[in-house]
């Protein structure tokens, strides 16, 4: 079996010790990934922290300084061509020509895949049903709605039957509606076999898709495995509550400081502090409530849950997921979710767990 | 159906010769698309013809009248020539922006990720644009004559003239790709990537005659290549030793191209 598909028994994407540095800034500092076929592996970090120069290696646009990397069983350097015969890229911002209808900018896309007029046309229209756009297709994509436009670039993207799909961060910027459509669409494409390797700065999307997630940080790969393994990784349960009177956070904090195994953590703009309670559990929760009671502050919505991913980043990097990784980047603007982009917060912090 | 999953399917490496074919009809539909998205942006389209027009108009019939030539036939046959030329140069604007725009946008990584030929991207910007700027050339002279301008020395060297003015606006073509492709940003590209095309164009003998310039003006004005080009026009469109300029031009012009298309090259290989 080895022999006879030999090709099938390596990864999808392979990667060992690539690196890449533009000038002092060092975006890999030596990355390994194996992506299994018809597997989705989500890499997950900070904006700046080496995602997209990671896919723009991988998809044949950047030559990595060193390591390797391997697409379908062919190197992205020495074999580029045969790798864009095989990949699919669906980029942050969608890569189309605005001016022109759906329907012309797939069939564009259709014959620079050298299919014949009919042959594009016709997966044109395969595509713009599926992607339910067949209604617009005759419109300019310039007046398409953000998820439309989205989708009409994922759709280009397929044109050509990739058995290897990039989705450098394919919901930032949609509307909750439109990242869930989309998210329906990614699983249908792994459903028919595509291997998927997509960047998310959003936990939630990498926890809902992803078989398998890397954690990028300062260029380096942090963290690896399963949804489940790296939750079990961010020390078990959290107790978790908000203060509505900021001035009190830090009262808080230091009350309930002894419950749990770690620091607390706090986000001074929200008011939401939690902490590490391991496997105490309800325990942790009476010590809590016990702790909040005699330093007399008042809190809403004190639970107990299951860490998420959002935990198991801060765990493992000490900052928020959408903070800006590297101090002095370029930042996108907060985006207002919860515990979300702000660097004071880092030094407000009360924990530095490592 | 199978000829679409022979496509998809890994992946033996085409010939030469099919590589060639290829690399041709990429660039035709790389260039029918830039077509296409000119005839859907009014803006694009009023750039392209109703600015020269009004240009013509204003030279012919507010500025001429002031303006000294010693020219069989007037103003008007001194001026088409230099106005050809400028408005040439002038439509590589379009090069420069919609590279820029295509490369903040992501889609040249898309094209640039895809099995097509490298080269297309390039060679379709630059054909579409050259046949937008004919159009543009001719529209120029076609009112050029509406408003008295007569071609006096024969058919072909009619002919010549606008075969060397689109030369001179290819030559243009590549250095505004360069600038947009290096620049990358289309607000940039537009307020200053190529604002040297105004002292270019307007510092020579386009429309008036350099003799009218202050001195250090003149030196400048009299060793540039738009004035060489402009000359060369001139003499082919309405007779004289075209011998002069035209070596000069063309020593230009090449000098153009052998420094800017590896330069274009370059910056769309390391475009990012």
């Amino acid at each position: 079996m080895s022999q006879v598909n030999g090709v099938r028994d390596q990864p999808a994407i392979l990667v060992e010790g690539l690196t890449k540095s533009f000038g002092d800034v060092h975006a890999l500092r030596g990355i390994d990934l194996s992506v299994p076929h018809g597997t989705v592996l989500a890499v997950l970090g900070p904006n700046g922290a080496g995602k997209t120069t990671a896919v723009r290696i991988l998809t044949t646009l950047l030559l990595p300084d060193g390591g390797r990397a391997v697409v379908e069983g062919h190197d992205v350097v020495r074999e580029a061509a045969a790798v864009r015969r095989s990949i699919g890229l669906s980029g942050q911002s969608a890569a189309i020509q605005e001016e022109l209808t759906g329907r012309e900018n797939l069939e564009i896309i259709g014959r620079l895949y050298h299919l014949s007029w009919p042959q594009a046309r016709r997966r044109a229209v395969e595509l713009l049903e599926e992607f339910d756009l067949i209604d617009a297709a005759d419109r300019a994509a310039k007046n398409y709605s953000g998820g439309m436009q989205r989708r009409l670039d994922l759709a280009a993207s397929l044109v050509g039957h990739p058995h290897v799909l990039f989705l450098d961060e394919p919901t930032t910027g949609l509307d909750p509606r439109s990242r869930l459509g989309m998210w329906d669409i990614i699983r249908s494409l792994v459903a028919g076999g595509t291997t998927i390797l997509l960047t998310t700065q959003y936990l939630d999307e990498a926890d809902e898709l992803a078989d398998e997630i890397v954690v990028i940080d300062h260029g380096l790969v942090i963290a690896a495995g399963t949804a489940e393994e790296l939750k079990s990784r961010a020390g078990g349960d959290v107790v978790e509550f908000t203060v509505p009177d900021r001035q009190r956070i830090a009262d808080a904090v230091e009350a309930i400081a002894s419950i749990g195994e770690g620091e607390p953590h706090a986000d001074p703009h929200t008011g939401v502090v939690s902490i590490g309670v391991g496997s105490r559990g309800s325990d942790a929760l009476i010590d809590a409530v016990r702790s909040l009671d005699a330093a007399d502050v008042v809190t809403r919505g004190l639970t107990l849950r299951r860490p998420s991913l959002d935990d198991v980043f801060l765990t493992l990097t000490g900052h928020a997921a959408e903070d800006d990784g590297q101090p002095g980047g370029r930042r996108r603007g907060a985006r207002g979710r919860r515990r979300g982009g702000n660097q004071a917060e880092d030094k407000v912090e009360a924990r530095s767990r490592s | 159906m199978t000829a679409i999953a022979e496509h998809a399917g890994p992946v033996s490496s085409p010939s030469r010769r099919v590589q060639a074919v290829w690399a041709v009809s990429d660039t035709l539909t790389i260039t029918r698309r830039n077509l296409l998205v000119w005839t859907r942006v009014p803006a694009y389209l009023v750039f392209t013809v109703v600015q020269p027009v009004i240009f013509v108009l204003l030279f012919r019939y507010v500025f001429g009248g002031a303006i000294p030539v010693h020219t069989v036939g007037g103003y008007v046959n001194y001026l088409i020539p230099g106005i050809t030329a400028q408005t040439a140069a002038f439509a590589t604007f379009g090069t420069a922006i919609a590279l820029a725009i295509e490369l903040k946008k992501g889609v040249i990584d898309r094209l640039r990720s895809m099995p097509m030929a490298r080269s297309a991207v390039l060679a379709g910007r630059l054909v579409a644009d050259t046949g937008r700027m004919t159009v543009t050339i001719l529209i120029i002279i076609g009112v050029g004559y509406a408003v008295g301008f007569r071609f006096d020395n024969g058919f072909v060297p009619a002919v010549a003239m606008i075969v060397l003015a689109i030369v001179f606006g290819v030559a243009i073509c590549c250095i505004s790709a360069f600038t947009g492709l290096a620049i990358g940003d289309e607000e940039s590209v537009q307020a200053f990537g190529l604002i040297w095309l105004f002292p270019l164009t307007f510092l020579s003998s386009a429309f008036v005659p350099i003799a009218t310039m202050p001195g250090w003006l003149q030196a400048f004005a009299n060793n540039q290549p738009v004035t060489y080009v402009v000359n060369t026009m001139r003499a082919l469109a309405l007779g004289g030793p075209v011998w002069p300029s035209l070596w000069k031009s063309a020593v230009w012009l090449i000098g153009i191209f052998v420094v800017f298309v590896p330069l274009a090259v370059r910056a769309y290989r390391r475009a990012s």
